[in-house]
């Protein structure tokens, strides 16, 4: 019963997350988070760490730590499969179509439709995400505002939309900065 | 048989690896399948290799997965498609289901919950980061469209909590609306 939950959630997932990588985000949320209940908002955030530090696109990672988390290794490989599923079939058929016809105009069509949507999609999980670092409780927070997040968020930004450095990297020198800050404020 | 029989091994270890060291979304990987495939092993040509990737990128799914399924199946037919998408799918399937493993024990370590409150924070730039270069992308592919578009499916996901997947439906469905009007005003613009 677990195992056909787990592959019908990550089937909708497979069959409606357009635009890859983060397009996906608020998708898994809605299935995984509002719908299931298989991971909090924290964890969630925790997924999409481990996700974009490890290879692999992020719906896959998301379908093995929930698959995993909620019924074992059987579990992840049921997700997985459960992700795929929906593209192979559609991606033989457009494959089919495409041979046939070469040209898809109301596939391109559709697309140029989705392509803003998806801007909205991440930023809607940017919200999430934002509001769970900015307004955590820590030895950082003053009022309601978490400083610290602030201070790591902006020269995330700062890193990565001037100077181009790698979101891995980034990733890892906030992780560094967290350490110091956190660790710092604990030894005070 | 014996010569095929190679030939998927070679394409299994080729799409392993691949898989297995590219960190970042689907075109990295898309990227290096065309490195690979393309220009090393020469089982493709650039062209189809380009029709592939937008291919992929037309269907639902992980581009990297979608992509791997086309390129499977024009180098071995069906099983080599099966061959490539297995390559493709282990590499996370099992790195995941290690790290998934240990993340109780890990998550209760302190230090290790300094690092990722501070790597929160990181992820929430890197998504800020994709949506700014994404919205400039798509303005200048459609403007008032998809600014719309961007703020209307916005709203209703982060106010409104309208099911995710009405949304897509309902943008896809103006896509082919609206751009397919525009496609025929130009065409009887080009007539007169």
């Amino acid at each position: 019963m677990i195992y056909l939950e787990l592959f019908w959630a990550f089937f909708q997932i497979g069959l409606f997350s357009i635009g890859g990588g983060y397009a996906a985000l608020p998708l898994i949320q809605q299935q995984i988070v509002n719908n299931y209940g298989w991971l909090t908002v924290s964890e969630f955030a925790d997924l999409i760490i481990i996700a974009e530090s490890t290879p692999g696109p992020i719906a896959l990672n998301a379908a093995t730590f929930v698959g995993t988390r909620v019924a074992g290794f059987a579990g992840a490989v049921i997700a997985t499969i459960g992700f795929i599923a929906p593209s192979a079939v559609i991606i033989a058929l457009l494959l089919f179509l495409y041979n046939r016809y070469k040209n898809l105009k109301y596939v391109n069509d559709a697309l140029r439709g989705l392509r803003p949507a998806v801007v909205g999609f991440i930023a809607a999980a940017a919200l999430t995400i934002l509001k769970l670092t900015f307004f955590s409780e820590s030895a950082a927070t003053v009022g309601l505002v978490n400083i610290a997040s602030l201070i790591i968020f902006t020269l995330a930004l700062i890193a990565l939309r001037k100077f181009k450095i790698k979101p891995i990297m980034v990733l890892i020198g906030s992780g560094i900065l967290g350490l110091v800050i956190y660790g710092g404020l604990s030894l005070i | 048989m014996k010569k095929n029989f190679k030939l998927y091994i070679s394409l299994f270890l080729t799409t392993l690896k691949i898989s297995a060291f590219t960190f970042g979304g689907g075109f990295v990987i898309v990227s290096l399948m065309r490195k690979e495939f393309v220009q090393k092993r020469k089982w493709l040509t650039e062209q189809e290799m380009l029709n592939y990737t937008a291919l992929a990128q037309s269907s639902p799914g992980a581009v990297a997965i979608n992509t791997s399924i086309l390129v499977g199946h024009h180098i071995g037919g069906f099983l080599g498609s099966i061959v490539t998408v297995l390559a493709a799918a282990l590499p996370p399937l099992v790195i995941i289901s290690i790290i998934s493993l240990f993340y109780n024990l890990i998550r209760e370590n302190l230090i290790v919950s300094y690092i990722l409150m501070g790597m929160q924070a990181g992820v929430a730039a890197v998504l800020c980061d994709v949506i700014m270069g994404l919205s400039a992308s798509v303005w200048r592919e459609s403007k008032t469209f998809a600014l719309a578009v961007m703020i209307l499916t916005f709203l209703s996901l982060a106010l409104l909590s309208i099911n995710i997947i009405f949304v897509i439906v309902a943008c896809a469905v103006a896509g082919v609306i609206y751009f397919g009007k525009i496609g025929k005003k130009g065409l009887k613009n080009d007539l007169s």
